[in-house]
């Protein structure tokens, strides 16, 4: 082997280290992935002392032939089979980058450790056999990379010892492969002849292929980019956590998209929530910081102590994300069981977890040919599927395309996450309207000088509605009224609102069969009730709409004071509907009435006793 | 620099990730650089607080300028310290002399095992690094543990965009790894860019010329030959510097390690 010597061999590897980055070697089984990445260290001389000879002897332990894969495959079950069974990662740095370097298994049943390896680089070497040819595990491989978000690719033919260093072999599979990749909107920046095994091409250019005259392997890894461009985005700021372990209150997570600083008026998702920033706290930084960009884990302190909590995602006003109850996705499944309809799902998206069900299948995606429009009722391990999702909770979230890191989710099945999906298109639910309503309103809502946590502090609880839902004839207005006397006589702010009491005046302009639009006003009334800090009490009784449907409405108007819905049976029903409480079955009033006072205290509506000042844990 | 705070930044949200996920939360440290730097971590996370205790499996072999610093640091951090010892084993008299790997995991994993048990703790954070050696390369940023402490590298978990396994079955307990993407030389730089209050009398050649790459017990812990007397100094010397970190830690000679590590080793 001789020819050109890189340029890069010149550099020395003490040059100041600038930035980290990101590369993960993907490829199928066999195809040479460690072996790549062994002869990348050997032949830049940065492998630790002893560690070639370390192998070697292990090999003639073992009567094998020496191979540089070896140098990367830990454990002794991956020498033996002379498979990498779990993703590593290893460091390498070479001019002014520091180098993290994944080495990806290729077998399809190791996918899920595929997937981890690649789901945390900037870039992407994938190998592809000179000899095979493009597989359909190569085409998988390019499919799952562009929707792990990874954008830049390099392609490296290996083994082209094994056909001769023939051009025409080459451009055979440079041109398939970029045609196949080019429909995932993906371009490689290069197509490298290589052969591993050999060193052609990897650290230096090889006489063998005179034909090539692009970059190395090794030159190629500086002309990867690392992405900067997220501080030009709408900001991001998911909610991680709310700390009170001093004087200060402070709200921290890592924006994912945008910047923020001081005196920034911040609107928060899907609560609507809004405040000003008054202070970035930081340790140890002096002064301290009056801005914060993407990538940074950050605190900061409010200028009003509204209640947000974890999961919510802080943006600028009128640059919000989208909030619904619905969406479609791209989704690669990895769980052990298929992934159905009608099944519990819980999905994580950025710090929000919500349980969520798949309402849709619309195809599987086809690696191989991804026109192909194949349908299904489940998602089976390893498949890629086009999927809208419900979700219990309204979520707030962006399109993949738009805001990366909150436009993706994984779906947790059981103790696992078991898959991970893009969000493609964001779809409107039959609350969008209310919730439009409520964000209109909200934002030009005009405060006076007491907010909800004074009035917490005074009355010994937080606002909410209690709303008392279930067939006819269970007593429900019943227990309603015995609650409001017992909570009343304990010294609570409540009030029963009967719905009835709306008909002949507020609701006289709409006729009886107006039932959305009867909801909508009673939820607009008891957002100015609960605004005053009254727990407010109700039945669905009046009301000719499901009792979920009502108890949604209600919340998204309310929204976030919470309703507390109280489910009360005759008798026990196969399907339950989700409710704070159920009661099934013959009635004992009072220890009902004490049990949902128990509930509210549990809950963190009610402080213990009145007079007491209620112990909240974050503010109101 | 920037490649350091993008490494500190990532820390901090997995330190709060873990506080956040799990009731019972315990950090290990072990007085050497890396458990320091990931404390110093913490106190940033939680703006100079510890929510958490930090847990020393003693061995009571360690080098006792280990222990004076521990106590000290403690005292002035107001940290939670909470010490462990298989002491069953040291009243058998367990040392090195009955074998490396056979001390190391009556003292160490069984040691830490029975910390676990008594105290019930759900997430344990540690401050190993991929680059140590070849099996950490392995490791999630959040990894699970068995019922017996084990490992299972065969099946581990998904982990993808920043989403973490924090849910698991009862009896088994999760790693929390948020240094696996340092260096050796990035915990350097780390120290001395923030000026973290090491053991400089064991990582500084103090005129004898030699100093510690890596603490551990006094019997099976070696210095090596240097001359570096401060970070920077330590600094190019790593970066001119061929030979394994953990050379002088005994118990990682041949298999040692990647059977330390299955049956629940650091």
């Amino acid at each position: 082997m001789t020819g050109t010597t890189s340029a890069s061999h010149d550099m020395p590897n003490d040059n100041p280290i600038k930035e980290t980055m990101n590369i993960v070697i993907v490829g199928h089984v066999d195809h040479g992935k460690s072996t790549l990445l062994g002869r990348l260290y050997a032949d830049t001389g940065t492998l630790p002392v002893g560690k070639i000879e370390k192998i070697q002897a292990i090999c003639q332990q073992q009567g094998k032939e020496f191979e540089y894969a070896f140098l990367f495959d830990a454990f002794l079950e991956e020498q033996q089979q002379g498979i990498t069974i779990d993703t590593a990662r290893t460091f390498f740095s070479w001019g002014n980058r520091q180098y993290i370097i994944i080495d990806a298994p290729g077998h399809k049943e190791f996918l899920k450790n595929m997937v981890s390896g690649a789901a945390r680089a900037e870039a992407a070497l994938l190998l592809i056999d000179a000899l095979e040819g493009v597989k359909d595990q190569s085409k998988r491989h390019g499919l799952l990379l562009s929707m792990l978000g990874v954008k830049q690719v390099t392609v490296v033919v290996n083994k082209m010892d094994l056909v001769g260093y023939r051009e025409d072999v080459f451009r055979g599979i440079e041109k398939e492969y970029t045609e196949f990749l080019a429909q995932l909107n993906v371009i490689p920046q290069y197509v490298i002849p290589a052969s591993a095994k050999q060193g052609i091409n990897i650290t230096t250019n090889a006489t063998e292929t005179p034909w090539y005259t692009g970059p190395t392997v090794l030159d190629s890894l500086s002309h990867f980019s690392l992405d900067a461009a997220d501080t030009e985005q709408p900001l991001r700021l998911p909610l991680q956590d709310v700390y009170k372990f001093d004087a200060r209150r402070i709200l921290v997570g890592r924006i994912t998209a945008g910047q923020l600083k001081v005196g920034d008026r911040l609107v928060f998702a899907p609560s609507n929530k809004s405040a000003v920033i008054q202070t970035i706290e930081a340790f140890n930084v002096d002064p301290a910081p009056m801005q914060a960009r993407a990538g940074e884990s950050v605190g900061i302190t409010l200028d009003e102590q509204i209640f947000v909590e974890r999961g919510q995602i802080a943006a600028h006003e009128h640059q919000g994300p989208f909030v619904s109850t619905s969406f479609r996705a791209n989704v690669f499944w990895l769980g052990q069981r298929p992934l159905e309809r009608n099944r519990t799902y819980s999905l994580r998206l950025a710090t929000r977890e919500v349980p969520c069900e798949v309402s849709t299948i619309h195809r599987i995606v086809n690696a191989n040919d991804l026109d192909d429009r194949q349908t299904s009722t489940s998602v089976q391990r390893n498949e890629v599927a086009d999927l809208t999702f419900r979700t219990k909770a309204p979520l707030a979230f962006d399109t993949y395309t738009t805001s990366e890191d909150t436009g993706r989710f994984v779906l947790v099945d059981e103790y696992d996450v078991s898959g991970g999906g893009i969000i493609t298109e964001m779809i409107r639910d039959e609350q969008e309207g209310l919730r439009t309503e409520a964000r209109e309103r909200d934002s030009a809502w005009v405060k006076g000088e007491i907010g909800p946590e004074e009035r917490a502090q005074h009355y010994g609880h937080r606002a909410a509605v209690v709303l008392f839902t279930g067939p006819d004839t269970t007593a429900k207005a019943f227990l309603a009224r015995k609650l409001e006397s017992v909570l009343v006589a304990e010294g609570r702010h409540a009030y029963l609102l009967d719905a009835e009491n709306l008909r002949r005046g507020l609701d006289a302009d709409i006729g009886e069969t107006n039932a959305t639009e009867a909801v909508r006003r009673y939820g607009e009334v008891a957002k100015l009730l609960t605004d005053t800090g009254l727990l407010v009490l109700s039945t669905t009784n009046p009301f000719s709409l499901p009792g979920g449907t009502i108890a949604q409405a209600i919340q998204t108007l309310i929204n976030p004071t919470p309703v507390i819905t109280i489910y009360m049976s005759k008798e026990q029903e196969s399907l339950l509907p989700d409710a704070t409480l159920t009661f099934v079955g013959p009635e004992d009033f009072d220890a009902r009435t004490r049990q949902i006072i128990e509930t509210l205290k549990q809950i963190g509506i009610l402080a213990e006793s009145v007079g007491a000042q209620p112990d909240f844990q974050f503010s109101i | 620099m920037k490649h350091l705070r993008q490494l500190e930044n990532q820390s901090i949200f997995i330190l709060r990730e873990a506080y956040k996920n799990f009731d019972n939360l315990g950090m290990l440290w072990s007085m050497g650089k890396d458990s320091t730097v990931l404390l110093w971590l913490a106190r940033k996370a939680f703006f100079g607080h510890v929510p958490f205790p930090l847990l020393h499996v003693d061995t009571s072999y360690k080098i006792p300028a280990m222990i004076e610093y521990r106590d000290r640091l403690a005292r002035e951090w107001r940290l939670n310290l909470v010490v462990g010892q298989n002491k069953e084993a040291l009243a058998n008299g367990m040392n090195h002399t009955r074998g490396r790997v056979e001390c190391c995991t009556a003292l160490k994993t069984e040691g830490l095992k029975l910390l676990l048990e008594e105290k019930g703790y759900t997430g344990i954070i540690l401050g190993v690094r991929s680059d140590e050696d070849s099996t950490r390369a392995k490791e999630r940023y959040f990894s699970p543990r068995d019922k017996n402490n084990e490992w299972d590298f065969r099946d581990q978990p998904p982990e993808l965009w920043d989403q973490y396994k924090i849910s698991f079955p009862p009896g088994t307990h999760i790693r929390i790894h948020p240094l696996l993407d340092w260096t050796e030389i990035n915990i350097w730089e780390y120290i001395k860019l923030e000026n973290i209050p090491f053991l400089d009398s064991l990582y500084l050649d103090q005129g004898t010329g030699q100093r510690y790459r890596s603490l551990g017990c006094e019997p099976c812990t070696f210095p090596m030959k240097s001359t570096a007397k401060n970070v920077d100094d330590v600094i190019i010397e790593l970066k001119n510097s061929k030979v394994a970190e953990r050379a002088g830690r005994a118990q990682d000679e041949g298999r040692g390690m990647e059977q330390l590590r299955k049956e629940g080793y650091m």
